[in-house]
């Protein structure tokens, strides 16, 4: 991993993997070591980083601009700037951008626009894009670590900007604009026919407001539209550059590794560099050589004479220890059989959760050894 | 049926009739609710279990293909009691609900042919959660020969990010649809949710993030004035080193006495494992004191060594009925 972090031709590094694995947690230690060991002027993009996390990070109110990183050792050169996304700025900038300004304040007084730009599933995920194109096409960064947003799916980072703006122009929203338009008998008048239908049920069932709030916002955004593509499939081409790594995160449990394998195919397919794979959270022994079976039988033995039984609770937590790490070298073989060719690294569970500084310079050393760096 | 387990009865430790499971992601949601299913249906009861996020997790919680939208037996509960699963869809929802109003028919299906129905609901999310929770609803005070179909109805919800807008349904709604049936349904479906029929559990496990979630999540659902039932701790751990933290002698005596190696290097390695586990049971507890501090009752579920069978399922509905 160090060699990527030091490589002058990468310039953006992105952390992907299911939802609660560690990619904020990857994310944030990478950029950190990049900064820190190898000198590389570093901006990493957080999304819905934890509390406390945000707090080592210095941010503390979600602006949309990247913040210098305090108590970041500078003496290799480099230096560490932190932001999270705002993803309803981020829209309101596009927006901004794309229009002038009393368009704006139209599209913003919509309802549907206010719905969407929060709510609406997959504009997390195209913000992140958006900022992602935006941090590189400023061209201030050696390096741009990018976290992606929690999904159940890792592959909704890559998927889900093309739904949006697929969704943006799509025949749906051009349909509902012009309804009693066409004419005509060919088939697709029956589905304009079915349509006037579905038009005026919708009007009834929430009501004649609604429909007016949403073809004024579909026709508000139409001249958008084509902005909203292009930047998309920018931003993807840069994915698909040399210059951009993907690291992968899951951790040891069935669910993400599947998701990892699902996505690191994607990859191969989509021509993305798959930088390596990161385990996260696991568990490993340091005496493989005293098994579970053994231990517990030690401490059942121990147990039954009546003596010794913090000695036998030992065993027992050892036990536990070893089954752990057993079901996780099963499960995570998954993925390393199926992918032999991928890098992979693994970072031990530490006991607390990490949220300073220090513990993410521990994970970031853990990184970016090969072997197993100690817990803790 | 027998009198006594009449449907129309509600478990006196359960005293909900809507049980809403909400929780961090990956935390048990899907477990939980169906252990409550079927601990809430035992004694020749009848439940309905039922999932809105279009994943069938409850099919492959129980290994089956995937659910319909119609209410189908999926399991027997302890005792003669069933349990009924349904994946709610939104589309299928809202030609249920045109078709009550509107006779659609063929029309209907051409629109979803189209689309035209995903779109509706991918525009306007908050229109497809008054589906999802209205169809929810209507399975909840459903009644047969004038009892309730169900004795209990459990939810297995979105997590815990988003249930407050979820269940928020009228203020969601409002935004968009001013007037109209759906109006109406979402204020229908917005009283039962603030009524003592519906609780919302929460699932959390002894880590920092899930507590947190639900910490937030309570205080959410508070402000809303829909009422928390309990907090569910998953995948607890029986303590083990209570308190004690082993010295090297005491272990070197223990392993000898055992007839195992007792060299200076496994004892400093069982030593430093023993340190690590009592530094995460210190945050386990101060985490479970967080979560007491609510106010809530907490009810805690064991981890499972095996994983979640059939046989677990039930070893957790019974620590739900007991706890
Ligand atoms: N190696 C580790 N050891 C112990 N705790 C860890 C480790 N890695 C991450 N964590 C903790 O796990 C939690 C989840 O990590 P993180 O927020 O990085 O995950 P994420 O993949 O970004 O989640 P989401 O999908 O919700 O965005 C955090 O509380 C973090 O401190
Ligand atoms: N008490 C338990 N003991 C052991 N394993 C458990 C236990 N509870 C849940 N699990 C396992 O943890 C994983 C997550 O559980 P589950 O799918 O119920 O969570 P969820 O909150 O519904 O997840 P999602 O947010 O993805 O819907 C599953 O693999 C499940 O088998
Ligand atoms: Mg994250
Ligand atoms: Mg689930």
């Amino acid at each position: 991993m160090d060699r990527i972090l030091a490589d002058p031709g990468v310039r953006i590094v992105v952390c992907c993997g299911a939802g609660g694995v560690g990619k904020t947690t990857t994310a944030a230690a990478l950029a950190l070591r990049a900064a820190e060991r190898h000198g590389r002027r570093t901006v990493v993009l957080t999304i819905d980083p934890a509390r406390r996390l945000a707090q080592s990070l210095g941010l503390t109110e979600l602006d949309n601009t990247p913040r210098p990183v305090k108590d970041v050792n500078g003496e290799a050169g480099g230096d560490l700037h932190a932001m999270m996304l705002d993803m309803k700025r981020t829209f309101d900038e596009v927006v901004l951008q794309h229009t002038e300004p009393a368009r704006a304040e139209e599209i913003f007084a919509n309802p549907f626009y206010q719905a969407m730009s929060s709510t609406f599933s997959g504009t997390q995920e195209y913000m992140a894009m958006e900022k992602l194109g935006q941090l590189r096409a400023r061209d201030e960064w050696d390096l741009i670590v990018v976290d992606t947003p929690p999904s159940r799916s890792a592959l909704d980072f890559l998927d889900a900007p093309a739904r949006l703006s697929r969704f943006l122009d799509g025949r749906m929203l051009r349909l509902l604009l012009a309804p009693a338009r066409a004419g005509g008998r060919s088939m697709f008048s029956l589905v304009t026919a079915s349509f006037g239908v579905f038009s005026r049920t919708v009007q009834k069932v929430l009501g004649a407001q609604l429909l007016t709030d949403l073809s004024g916002f579909v026709a508000a955004l139409d001249s958008m539209f084509g902005g909203f593509r292009e930047r998309a499939e920018q931003t993807y081409r840069i994915l698909q550059a040399p210059e951009t790594a993907f690291v992968l995160v899951a951790a040891p449990e069935p669910d993400a590794i599947r998701e990892a394998a699902y996505f690191a195919g994607r990859l191969r397919e989509e021509r993305m560099p798959l930088a390596g794979l990161v385990l996260n959270r696991v568990h490993r022994t340091d005496l493989p050589g005293l098994d579970a079976e053994r231990s517990l039988a030690a401490a059942a033995q121990l147990e039954r004479s009546g003596e010794h039984r913090t000695a036998a609770d030992a065993l027992r937590v050892h036990a536990a220890l070893t089954q752990q790490a057993v079901r996780e070298e099963r499960v995570s073989a998954r993925f390393t059989d199926a992918f032999p060719a991928v890098p992979t690294v693994a970072v031990r569970a530490q006991p607390a959760d990490v949220h300073d500084i220090d513990g993410l310079r521990t994970i970031g050393a853990a990184l970016t050894t090969a072997g197993l760096a100690p817990a803790g | 049926m027998s009198g006594e387990a009449s449907i129309g009865q509600v478990h006196p430790a359960w005293p909900a009739r809507l049980h809403v499971v909400t929780g961090k992601g990956g935390t048990g949601k899907t477990t939980v609710a169906a252990a409550l299913a079927l601990a809430l249906a035992s004694g020749g009861r009848r439940t309905l279990l039922a999932e809105v996020e279009g994943r069938q997790g409850l099919a492959q919680l129980f290994e089956v293909p995937p659910l319909p939208y119609a209410e189908r037996p999926i399991a027997a509960a302890a005792g003669g009691g069933e349990v009924r699963a349904l994946a709610v869809d939104a589309e299928e929802a809202l030609l249920e609900y045109l078709d009550l109003f509107y006779r659609l028919g063929a029309a209907g299906r051409a629109l979803r042919k189209l689309g035209a129905i995903d779109f509706a609901t991918t525009i306007a999310p908050g229109l497809r959660d008054v589906l999802l929770t209205g169809k929810v609803k209507e399975s909840t005070t459903r009644t047969v020969d004038r009892r309730r179909a169900y004795h209990a109805v459990v939810l297995d919800a979105p997590p815990t990010g988003r249930i407050g807008r979820f269940l928020n349904v009228t203020a969601e709604t409002a935004r968009l649809a001013k007037m109209g049936p759906i109006k109406t349904q979402s204020e229908g479906v917005a009283a039962l949710l603030r009524s003592p029929m519906t609780a919302v559990h929460v699932v959390t496990l002894l880590e920092e993030m899930p507590v947190q979630e639900t910490v937030d999540a309570i205080g959410e659902l508070t402000a809303l004035g829909i009422p928390v039932g309990r907090v569910i701790v998953n995948g607890a751990r029986p303590p083990l080193l209570a308190g004690a933290k082993p010295t090297r002698a005491e272990l070197r005596r223990g392993l000898a006495a055992a007839g195992l190696p007792s060299d200076q290097a496994t004892v400093a390695t069982l030593q430093a494992e023993a340190k690590e586990y009592l530094t995460r049971r210190a945050l386990e507890e101060s985490l479970r004191a967080e979560l007491t501090e609510l106010g809530r009752p907490v009810v805690e579920l064991p981890l499972l060594p095996g994983g979640v069978d059939r046989a677990g399922l039930a070893t957790l509905a019974e620590t739900l009925l007991t706890a």
